[in-house]
């Protein structure tokens, strides 16, 4: 468990931490999230001693991170993957993690084997892709076989395929009772395998939740399908209670008010052909977005005018259309994504 | 969802740890980084060829020359000075490179985020890094400065000057010179902690080391001869002669030879205090 207690720091005078307070209970998920330069890698290092705290502490299991016992068997962090020594092999750099915390040299073997590194464990780490060096640095995090795990941004800049493999071992992690802090300015990243969430905007507390309350707070899914019987399933839907949602120029339905399996069965029991049905959670990066959006350090001159979301009104409606479409998209890409595992 | 609060049980894939992280691991990492890049051999490997190469091209030149050697030169021909000249002169320059990269490389590469993370106790990792580097540095000066002294001395064999290690001072010349260039790297280690950028840190040293001296000689006389023997090369000179007596500017050899280890004590310890106080 990692404890925060009134955490500040500056670097000159850019303040990148403010007065942060916030714990990570064992056995979870937690999803830490922010615009890039809300101070989560700054987080991260303070946690890690790797920075020193202006003011405010870090305890991990009740001790500083360099009093405890074995570092590596209590918490396995990776901040940055191509922090490694070009010069040196995989099997070497793992080594000479391994040796500082006396824990055997089997487990080298056994981690590079584990993320798949072991026909290059002799290759020097120069050579290595980001999905590879990414790869090494996780390795070094599981040495210890550590109950927490901590990254940082650990898809940024990763192939698809590369995403997919970091969000399965979160997963299987998470599934093996560990506690997982993972960082991200994607919210989409976080949908799906997050428990908890912590979320900071220039280096302050915006919200600390989990995932449910978080959903609870935003304005709820949507269904999207495409029929060729667009009006009879309309109508049908209409019946059983549910909202068809204006908009859809591909003459796609977006319905809102019923969950992915009635609209499934109403389309059956109506013998409504279906070519798509896919769930649409734009609104909870939507939420995410108005949560920081008062936070984000660097903004494209065309909203420069900082409006922030009118209270009061649907978070959908608030976003500019064009933006919102883009959400949709991407959280659509991810459930077939997804659906192909 | 991964959620879940139950935790199934996870077969222990490690002995329970007993005891804590401390300086033997460390100095075993230590020791898997330095001969884990083949820096290090290139680096080691010009060394010896340096050292051993000039020293013997000095030896040979001067052998092949002594018939044309006037009787005062012979006279204050340094027979084994001139072959660890090569370790004195050069070896220095390419041990304050790998002395130099011992920190330097960790910033550069971003490896000393890894490091410290593996291992957090800064202290720990500064000594574990100082010895692993003063114990390889001693090993490979030591035997470039013997094999340096016995081929050049056996180059030597004609001029009928050649030093043996049981004549006054010649065994404290090789060993002090050793000791000369190790200390140098240490001098170039902290120097490294100190401003964590290689081209920094040996231009630094080099400017110490050899720079300093030379404009030093640009002062008025009475002043340089007050000065010399505070300045950190004078140890180099004063343990590698055995010929000549003690120069009055200088103090002993191996007096000379503490003012320089004091100067690489102190390097090393403001080195140290700011590799643990300041952020990585």
């Amino acid at each position: 468990m990692i404890e925060v207690r009134g955490l500040s720091k500056r670097y000159g005078d850019k303040i990148a931490v403010n007065n942060l307070s916030f714990s990570v209970e064992p056995g979870k998920v937690t999803g830490f999230l922010g615009p890039n330069g809300a101070g989560k890698t700054t987080t991260m290092r303070l946690i890690l001693g790797l920075d020193y705290p202006d003011a405010g502490a870090v305890t991990i299991a009740g001790k500083q991170y360099a009093q405890l016992a074995y570092p590596m068997r209590e918490v396995g962090a990776l901040i940055d993957a191509k922090a490694v020594h070009g010069g040196r092999s995989a099997y070497n750099h793992l080594l000479c993690l391994a040796q500082t915390n006396n824990l055997p040299k089997r487990r080298v073997g056994e981690v590079l084997e584990l993320v798949g590194l072991t026909e290059v464990a002799r290759k020097r780490a120069k050579g290595f892709s980001l999905g590879m060096s990414q790869r090494l640095g996780i390795a070094g995090t599981l040495l210890g076989d550590p109950a927490l795990l901590m990254f940082d941004e650990p898809v940024n800049g990763l192939d698809p395929e590369g995403i997919l493999w970091i969000r399965n071992l979160m997963k299987a992690l998470a599934a093996e009772g560990r506690t997982v802090f993972v960082s991200s300015h994607l919210m989409s990243e976080m949908e799906h395998t997050a428990d908890h969430l912590i979320v900071i905007g220039r280096g302050q507390l915006l919200a600390d939740c989990t995932m449910e309350e978080f959903i609870a707070r935003s304005s709820g899914q949507t269904v999207r399908v495409s029929t060729p019987q667009a009006e009879q399933l309309a109508m049908a839907v209409a019946e059983a209670g549910g909202t068809v949602l204006p908009g859809g120029s591909d003459g796609a339905l977006t319905i809102s008010g019923l969950i992915p399996a009635q609209v499934g069965d109403i389309a059956f029991e109506h013998g409504v052909r279906l070519h798509e049905l896919t769930v649409v959670r734009a609104s909870l990066e939507a939420a995410f977005m108005e949560l920081t959006a008062d936070s984000v350090e660097y903004r494209a001159a065309e909203d420069g005018q900082g409006q922030s979301p009118v209270p009061g009104q649907p978070l959908d409606e608030q976003l500019p259309a064009p933006e919102l479409a883009a959400q949709g998209q991407s959280a659509q890409g991810q459930y077939s994504h997804e659906g192909r595992i | 969802m991964a959620a879940t609060t139950t935790q199934p049980a996870r077969p222990p894939v490690l002995p329970p740890p007993s005891g804590r992280a401390g300086f033997g691991g460390t100095l075993r990492s230590e020791f898997t980084k330095i001969r884990s890049v083949r820096s290090t051999y290139w680096t080691l490997l010009v060394l010896l060829v340096v050292s051993i190469g000039i020293g013997a091209a000095i030896s040979a030149g001067t052998a092949a020359n002594w018939s044309h050697t006037s009787p005062s030169d012979r006279a204050t021909f340094d027979a084994t000075q001139a072959s660890i000249a090569g370790l004195f002169f050069l070896g220095q320059l390419v041990i304050v490179v790998l002395g130099a990269m011992v920190l330097t490389a960790e910033y550069s590469t971003g490896m000393i985020r890894t490091s410290l993370t593996a291992m957090p106790r800064r202290g720990t990792v500064y000594a574990a890094k100082v010895v692993v580097f003063a114990v390889v540095a001693l090993v490979v000066t030591f035997v470039a400065a013997f094999i340096a002294f016995f081929l050049g001395q056996s180059l030597l064999a004609s001029t009928h000057e050649s030093a043996t290690l049981s004549q006054p001072n010649v065994l404290r010349a090789v060993i002090g010179t050793a000791l000369y260039v190790t200390l140098c790297g240490l001098f170039a280690l902290a120097a490294g902690a100190i401003l964590r950028h290689t081209a920094a840190a040996i231009t630094s040293v080099i400017g110490l080391l050899f720079v300093i001296p030379i404009l030093a000689h640009l002062l008025p006389s009475s002043w340089y001869q007050d000065l010399e023997r505070w300045l950190p090369d004078a140890a180099g000179r004063a343990i590698s002669a055995t010929v000549g007596g003690q120069d009055p500017h200088l103090f002993a050899p191996w007096n000379q030879f503490a003012v320089f280890a004091v100067y690489t004590v102190i390097l090393l310890a403001v080195g140290a205090a700011l590799f643990r106080k300041r952020d990585a």
